[in-house]
């Protein structure tokens, strides 16, 4: 072995042991500060949580800002410093979205259950005040008189009387009127003014004047404390039964259990909240006949879209990555970054752009390719599908150009020059060495972007909505549909509005459909690396 | 604008999943009681400040906000209460909304079309308003609008429906017929002055029944019934009255495989363009294309829409008002802005001032209408009908967009693809 350099001098090492100890207080003292910015924060949050009254969230915040201290402020651990961060960001972006995408599948959720029972009455209730026909309006003051808000209102003939929660309105002869004629003080009261009307608007928003002792004729609510109007509930809410009754037919609508009100005839109040609803979900994925029509048809062409959409851009970025690899190359650079633009443009942004180009009679490539033939690109449904498969090669071949250029100069040389020594044609050396040699580290890469096409929602979605149609289904499903795009049209456009429920049951379907997939392939890409 | 609102990305449904993420992580909800919200502020609290009140929260789109921005300036000059707009994607506010109002994170107010209100009480997310005597002040139709199961839930402040723009120096006479304007459009082509006859913008997947709506009415076939006050039924679907097929006759026989005077691959932006080019007479649009034809030039007449049948060519009418949050904090200041301050004629006039859109109002919409490009439009609205809100309007779309654009291709038999649609609506309606 040879010897370069003798060992360094002893003088040099004291101040290399000072930097590293004014680094270490350096360190010590970021950890210090962005430790104390992370607590200052969780503290924040927590004692806003308390404030809520939210206490398991409460308990498991407190819980994780123990445990972040305890692991940067103790000796030693370092794997978990570094890994806990992460963690932290898996855990709220990534497991917790799936958690909470399982719970939603087991609930109703979606356009009508869109919130709690209580928040679902509470709304029934506001819409079923309605201002009594042909009642007077009347301009308010509010006034306050140990501690309780009251009414002092002005009829439009000039009448004035006062009133508050359970006391009926009574004639207030001695109120001082202002220039318009508004009664605006009563004595043994303060009339408060617009900022205290606002501070305590949720009391004054809640007073229910009765205008007069019999209940039908209604009672006087202000929205704005400057107007008040008579009005008269059209349906009552029993708490105990939970039912609401519709005071002049005298329908009643009860909770029947499935997130509504509903009356015996099947009428159903338009608001409604969200339930638990066990496997319903999912056995409304298998059962609607919207669903199993084209069931067959959509599952075909999601596997050939996402096998011929991995090969084609597979083949064309290891054919180009091979070709700009030729050492001698002039102006590599500028082709491979040309080669990459494609990448840096937004899927849907393309798909946008791309059936603008293929407009039959105004588009680029009918006009300039085919000199103004009128090929009905993304409208029938052979050369729909051959559209959308193209122009995800155009999408998707940069991302294979770069993976595989990478690969391929990782390849050691010699392997290169062995196989020419021993008489090897260039194509052979390909065949029967880099490319075997690549696919061990770009096969998992093939299962990801298999993965990737299966669900690729943005290129269908943009570049033909899955069109053209099926003729055979009530759904708005077509021949481009791939299955993540027919869960889309099935949970949000069929029925009346979105059904996040069923949605959530239909992608983790998908889910199990492309985690068994992937796990065989990366079974199988084990077999590759042992044959090297 | 158009007010039918585009469907949300799925680029959208995952801002929304991860905004909701946060949300939930912040706000935690789901786990403690639900009398979370009124334990802050149910003491009397004498300051301003103390009880919050002092800023409303408003979401609103990117084309709205600039006629807001001024009245809200002016609103905290006169009240000291700060209106804060937060500007939101068009596509995705209405379902944020939706989805956040529950939460208790969502806006006070939010300004939109008036064909979100069906899914909005569905979803028992907006409050009523009571506009009490200003009501009579409004547009009639812009109070009918804004009306959703017998109460009023949004304080209107413009009014949209579309026309049909003439360009004079093609074809000097207005038209009362549609074929009369086939006819003056095709004899302009044969002319040699224009390119196209007619046209009108198509969604490539969609088609666009929104603008042939008219087409469609005047041969008495409307989407839905209508009860007595003015609401629409959605159990009556009227789509499928006998003159439906003899409508979707009329397609094909307009469409690619006929005179070609609509045309399936013209969409919105190359209707545009070509209009703007001089190279059609007519162009069956809205007051948004408007401002661009002037700056192109030409010289526009806005013309009633034309008939086909013997009823009148009704035009969908698109309100844009506010609408409060059923879980506002700040009910009484919303209320105050809304109902109060906006329904004014200064603060509408400001509103048209800035965006141009005309007001709902009917003092502002008469000093508007000395505008004569306003004024027709408005005239042409009068006769129009408030884009259906209900909920199952949303069923309707895709189906009926997508046959009339197969027609408009010259696929299929009209009378059965009519028929067909119909009746997969009516399954999806059914299906709810």
């Amino acid at each position: 072995m040879l010897t370069t350099a003798p060992p360094g001098p002893a003088a040099t090492r004291p101040p290399k042991k000072t930097a590293v100890r004014s680094d270490s207080t350096l360190g010590l003292l970021a950890k210090i500060v962005l430790l104390g910015l992370v607590d200052a924060f969780a503290v924040y949050v927590l004692i806003t949580l308390f404030l809520q009254e939210k206490w398991v969230i409460l308990l498991v915040g407190a819980a994780v800002t123990v445990l972040v201290n305890w692991i940067y402020l103790r000796r030693g651990g370092l794997p978990a410093k570094y890994l806990a961060p992460g963690i932290f960001f898996l855990v709220i972006f990534q497991v917790f979205v799936m958690l909470y995408s399982g719970y939603v599948a087991f609930t109703n959720y979606g356009d009508g259950h869109n919130s709690t029972k209580d928040d679902a009455v509470n709304a029934i209730q506001l819409s079923a005040q309605q201002r009594v026909p042909d009642s007077p309006a009347y301009r308010v003051s509010v006034l306050e008189a140990d501690g309780e808000f009251s009414l002092l209102a002005t009829d439009p003939d000039g009448g004035v009387s006062v009133g508050t929660t359970g006391v009926p309105l009574e004639e207030a002869d001695d109120a001082v009127l202002d220039g318009t004629g508004k009664a605006v003080e009563l004595e043994g009261y303060r009339t408060l003014q617009f900022g205290e009307v606002l501070a305590n608007q949720e009391d004054i928003l809640a007073i229910t004047v009765p205008f007069s002792d019999d209940p039908e004729d209604g009672s006087l609510k202000t929205s704005d404390g400057s107007n008040a109007y008579v009005y008269r509930p059209s349906l009552s809410y029993d708490e105990t039964t939970s039912t609401f009754t519709d005071l002049e037919t005298g329908t009643t609508y009860s909770d029947t259990g499935e997130g509504s009100f509903r009356s015996a005839d099947g009428e159903q109040l338009s608001t409604g909240w969200k339930i638990n609803v066990g496997f319903d979900n999912f056995v409304k994925a298998f059962s609607d006949p919207n669903i199993r029509g084209p069931l067959l048809q959509v599952v075909l062409w999601t596997f050939t879209f996402a096998i011929v959409s991995v090969l084609s851009t597979f083949a064309l970025g290891l054919f180009l990555a091979n070709a700009f690899n030729l050492p001698d190359l002039r102006g590599k650079r500028i082709y491979r970054i040309l080669m990459i633009l494609p990448y840096a443009f937004p899927a849907f942004l393309a798909g946008l752009v791309w059936s603008g180009l293929l407009n039959p009679e105004f588009g680029f490539i009918n006009n300039t390719f085919f000199g103004g033939a009128d090929i009905p690109w993304l409208t029938d449904p052979l050369l729909a599908k051959i559209s959308v498969l193209v122009v995800n090669l155009w999408l998707g071949f940069p991302y294979m150009f770069l993976v595989c250029t990478g690969a391929l100069q990782s390849l050691p040389e010699e392997v290169d020059e062995a196989a020419r020594m021993d008489g090897a044609t260039g194509w052979r050396i390909f065949t029967a060495i880099k490319l075997p040699l690549l696919l061990v580290s770009v096969a998992p890469l093939l299962i990801a972007s298999f993965a990737f096409n299966f669900n690729n929602f943005n290129v269908i979605y943009m570049l033909t909505d899955g069109g053209p149609r099926f003729s055979g289904t009530t759904a708005n499903i077509g021949h481009t549909d791939i299955l993540i795009t027919m869960v889309y049209e099935i949970a949000f456009g069929t029925g009346v509005g979105r059904d996040y429920g069923l949605a959530s049951a239909l992608s983790i379907i998908i889910f199990i459909i492309v985690a068994v997939i992937s796990a065989i392939s990366f079974r199988q890409t084990k077999a590759l690396e042992d044959i090297n | 604008m158009k007010v039918r609102s585009p469907q949300p990305t799925r680029r959208h449904a995952l801002l929304t999943g991860v905004m909701s993420v946060a949300v939930l992580a912040l706000t935690a909800c789901g786990g403690g009681a639900s009398d979370s919200s009124s334990a802050s502020s149910s003491s009397a609290a004498p300051n301003l400040a103390d009880g919050g009140a002092t800023t409303l929260t408003m979401w609103v789109d990117a084309e709205r906000a600039p006629a807001l921005e001024e009245i809200t300036k002016s609103f905290k000059e006169d009240t000291g209460i700060e209106v804060k707009l937060a500007v939101k994607d068009f596509a995705a506010v209405r379902d944020d909304f939706i989805t956040q109002v529950p939460t208790g994170k969502g806006p006070d107010l939010i300004v939109g079309p008036h064909d979100w209100l069906g899914t909005f009480v569905q979803n028992g997310v907006v409050a009523p308003v009571e506009l009490g005597d200003k009501a009579s002040e409004f547009q009639e139709s812009a109070i009918q609008a804004m009306t959703y199961d017998g109460s009023v839930y949004g304080v209107p402040y413009a009014l949209e429906n579309i026309a049909l723009l003439r360009n004079t120096e093609l074809v000097p006479e207005a038209a009362a017929t549609f074929d009369e304007v086939i006819a003056n459009g095709e004899a302009a082509v044969a002319d040699g002055k224009a390119t196209y006859p007619f046209l009108v913008g198509m969604d490539p997947k969609q088609g666009d029944p929104y603008h042939l709506y008219p087409l469609q009415t005047s041969m008495g076939v409307p989407v839905f019934g209508q009860n007595e006050d003015g609401s629409y039924n959605a159990d009556e679907l009227l789509l499928g009255e006998p003159n439906g097929v003899e409508f979707a006759k009329k397609l094909v026989e307009w469409g690619d495989t006929g005179s070609k005077v609509i045309n399936s691959n013209i969409t919105g932006d190359i209707a545009k363009e070509k209009f703007n080019a001089g190279e059609s007479p007519y162009f069956l649009t809205g007051p948004w294309n408007v401002p661009d034809a002037q700056k192109a030039g030409l010289e526009l007449a806005v013309d009633k829409l034309p008939t086909v049948g013997d009823e009148d060519a009704q035009p969908f009418i698109g309100v844009n008002g506010f609408f409060i949050s059923s879980k506002s904090a700040n009910a009484l200041a919303a209320n105050e802005f809304a109902v109060n301050y906006l329904s004014t004629e200064a603060a509408q006039d400001a509103m048209y001032d800035v965006g141009g859109r005309p007001p709902a109002l009917k003092a502002s919409f008469d000093k508007a209408a000395s505008d004569p490009i306003v004024a027709a439009f408005g005239e042409i609205g009068a006769n129009g009908v408030p884009m259906p809100a209900l909920p199952e309007m949303q069923a309707v779309w895709a189906d009926w967009g997508g046959t009339e654009l197969a027609l408009i291709k010259g696929d299929g038999d009209p009378a059965e693809a009519w028929t067909t649609m119909v009746s997969n609506i009516e399954a999806k309606i059914a299906a709810q």
